[in-house]
């Protein structure tokens, strides 16, 4: 599946293992919550980046304690009406994790904008749809009535604008 | 009323450009309709039975002369010539052109009118009383929280794929028109000794298949924090809500199945756990926003309205409309006029461009250019001079728009059921048409005094049966239409939901089931008392005996 980032189809570089699966030394690896909670200890003298991916029904707080080295969150989608992923997302941008999320499952382009506001960063996509077309998904409205759910430089919050002096938040967690 | 700034036009234009490039990707085969379906029903773009079905928002229920008029020319030019409004106070088109639609909406940007979320799994078209701004109960104008809400939902990146549909509804008066007890979110004005304002925050009632009354949550929630508090409330929804079966998903259920306690506590810690960085925001927005509703300045007059006094004098059809569809204005000298779309053997809630034209004309001349969509599916000119009472009644005399049944057994609620609905199980207008004629008669209508009959076509409930005093469900058995009758529901502020009274009917006997059921409720009223405070005395056995006894 192609990866999309920052706009283009980039080299995926993580791998997902199983939960016995062997880690080897300094490689990227995505495991489950499951795993993350039950193996921490060797987990966290891993060398290398550690992900780790949570189904959509999970209480992302389970999270927090891991937030410093874990450098992806992968949640999902197993539908695009789905909408859970999109919570999940935000209340991680809310407790402060800082770190890459990427959304996968079944994702339509113009859905793109919602998640990237709400702090996803990458994508799993299907090829069904071409490149431009998530590209021109990712800028389709350039205004947000919601306050703190803008990417700086891409959609202007509606209500800091009309009243200059109030900026929108400068906690913006994700700086994508 | 409110006016769009350039941020809001560019907004909806933005939006339409959106949906034009959607719209065309499913003409040309790029997106399935199955992927087509989730942003068509975000832009209010149904598939009925017939055709497309586009429902257009009328944000809570207020529109200028410029928008009805638009109104009627989209009827004219894309629909057949006329259109249907909603109990969400939005209005519908039944016969409309995929090729058209994005048409449409740019027809509808250019007034600062739009489709947004007027169906889909997503914040709907926030409602309120339809008297807001003008009623003598009011506390103040719950109109700018309902623009607030109506700005903060559209497009709201996290909820926009929820379990359900999502319904609030906002009163500011004591006396609630808003049926704000069976929404997703009710939100209810009280002042504090201190005079300033706070809302009540309830949550969880409903009425489709499930009909539940909503508990509330937070007594007294201060203004500026119902932003934050409500997306607690949807993140808590989002979820927890069910997603496994479409007809528990809604957020009733979720408040029932952990219960009101449950629920409670964890919205509050939720709110709790992300507090507002900051409401400043917020405030200066409601500020902005409120100055758009304030009351229009109303010359002074008298208390006394002599040309109004000897129109009623002289003619008493007037009398009786004025009796009937006038409604109790802040100032001395004005008053609210209900036009009720519930002529004689009508289709409640229908009107024809020519009609939408009549009535914004009236507006423009007498109501300070605002009327209104009410829940009932009538028409509201709110700030009107008495004395111009009789001169509008004459105009809507020649429009076919003076019934003078508003409030009466005649303004039936009815969803467009088996006529145009693909989820519908029988007829609701044909039953509600042949109601309407068979007490099209005003004496006997006034004799049964204040009453509420609402139809619904299937269990989903959209017309409201639930809370009609008299309720009628139309169901499906074997290929038959059947009709359950149900007493004693109400949408008020004691607010219940009405009781199966026993076997259901076939079309053509409902007529004469009500008449007994009023018939027994005449015979057993004390003086004065109304069809549902009555009902609530005897309860349902005295209805019974006289519907299923004989037979």
């Amino acid at each position: 599946m192609p990866l999309l980032k920052n706009n283009n189809f980039i080299n995926d570089t993580w791998n997902a293992v199983g939960d016995d699966d062997v880690i080897s030394e300094g490689a990227r690896v995505i495991v489950s919550l499951t795993r993350l909670q039950r193996d921490w200890d060797t987990l966290a003298r891993h060398t290398g980046m550690l992900g780790v991916v949570i189904p959509n029904n999970a209480d992302e707080r389970a999270l927090a304690p891991y937030f410093a080295q874990v450098a992806l969150v992968v949640v999902n989608f197993p539908a695009f009406t789905d909408g859970r992923s999109y919570s999940q997302a935000r209340q991680l941008r809310l407790d402060g994790y800082r770190g890459e999320i990427r959304a996968t499952g079944n994702i339509l382009p113009d859905q793109l904008q919602f998640m990237l506001q709400v702090g996803v960063d990458s994508f799993e996509v299907s090829e069904r749809f071409a490149l431009e077309d998530w590209q021109k998904a990712a800028l389709q409205m350039q205004l947000t009535y919601q306050l703190g759910y803008n990417r700086a430089g891409v959609e202007r919050e509606v209500w800091s604008q009309r009243h200059q002096g109030f900026a929108a938040w400068e906690e913006q967690p994700h700086a994508g | 009323m409110y006016r769009y700034d350039e941020f809001d036009h560019s907004f909806v234009q933005q939006r339409t450009a959106q949906f034009r490039d959607q719209a065309n990707r499913r003409l040309k085969g790029e997106l399935t309709e199955e992927e087509f379906r989730p942003l068509r029903l975000m832009n209010g773009l149904y598939l009925q039975l017939h055709a497309y079905m586009l429902r257009v928002a009328v944000p809570y229920g207020t529109l200028s002369s410029k928008q009805m008029r638009r109104l009627a020319y989209i009827a004219d030019k894309w629909d057949r010539g006329y259109g249907h409004f909603t109990t969400r106070q939005n209005i519908q088109y039944n016969w409309i052109k995929l090729e058209d639609t994005a048409d449409i909406l740019e027809a509808l940007a250019e007034v600062e009118m739009h489709g947004i979320q007027t169906s889909g799994n997503c914040i709907r078209n926030v409602t309120t009383d339809h008297w807001a701004g003008a009623a003598a109960d009011e506390i103040a104008d719950p109109r700018p929280i309902g623009e607030l809400l109506r700005q903060w939902s559209s497009l709201h990146p996290e909820f926009s794929f929820l379990p359900r549909k999502f319904k609030i509804a906002v009163t500011g008066a004591p006396n609630d028109r808003a049926a704000v007890k069976v929404h997703d979110i009710g939100l209810r004005l009280h002042k504090n000794d201190k005079g300033e304002n706070g809302w009540e925050v309830m949550v969880g009632g409903g009425q489709g298949r499930t009909p539940m009354i909503a508990v509330t949550v937070r007594e007294f929630l201060p203004e500026i924090q119902l932003i934050p508090y409500i997306e607690a409330i949807m993140r808590v929804y989002n979820l927890y809500g069910r997603r496994d079966n479409k007809y528990k998903a809604r957020i009733k259920i979720l408040v029932h199945e952990i219960g009101a306690e449950k629920f409670r506590s964890e919205v509050e810690s939720e709110y709790a756990r992300h507090p507002a960085q900051t409401t400043e925001v917020d405030a200066l927005e409601l500020a902005r926003i409120s100055k758009y509703f304030a009351m229009p300045s109303l010359e002074k007059q008298s208390r006394f309205a002599p040309h109004f006094e000897d129109a009623k004098f002289k003619n008493k059809d007037f009398a009786r409309w004025a009796k009937n569809n006038l409604a109790a204005h802040q100032v001395d000298g004005y008053t609210i006029v209900n036009i009720s779309l519930k002529p004689e053997g009508g289709i409640p809630g229908d009107a024809t461009g020519e009609q939408m034209r009549v009535m914004a004309d009236l507006a423009e001349r007498y109501s300070h250019d605002e009327l209104r969509v009410s829940h009932a599916q009538n028409i509201v000119l709110p700030h009107v001079k008495l004395e111009d009472a009789y001169t509008i009644w004459q105009q809507l005399l020649k429009a076919e728009l003076a019934a003078a049944n508003y409030g009466l057994l005649g303004d039936i609620i009815a969803c467009p059921g088996l006529d145009y609905c693909a989820l519908a199980t029988a007829r609701a207008i044909p039953v509600s048409q042949a109601i309407s004629r068979k007490f099209a008669d005003m004496d006997t209508q006034e004799k049964y005094g204040p009453l509420k009959i609402n139809i619904s076509g299937c269990i989903n409930a959209c017309g409201h049966h639930h809370v009609g005093h008299i309720g009628i469900l139309g169901l499906d058995k074997k290929g038959e239409e059947y009709f359950q009758i149900t007493l004693g529901g109400s949408s008020g502020d004691k607010a219940s939901i009405g009781s199966i009274l026993g076997p259901g009917f076939a079309a053509d006997e409902v007529p004469d089931a009500i008449e007994k059921i009023l018939n027994t409720y005449v015979s057993l009223r004390q003086p004065g008392e109304e069809f549902l405070a009555a009902y609530r005395r005897v309860g349902p056995q005295p209805f019974k005996d006289a519907l299923y006894a004989a037979a």
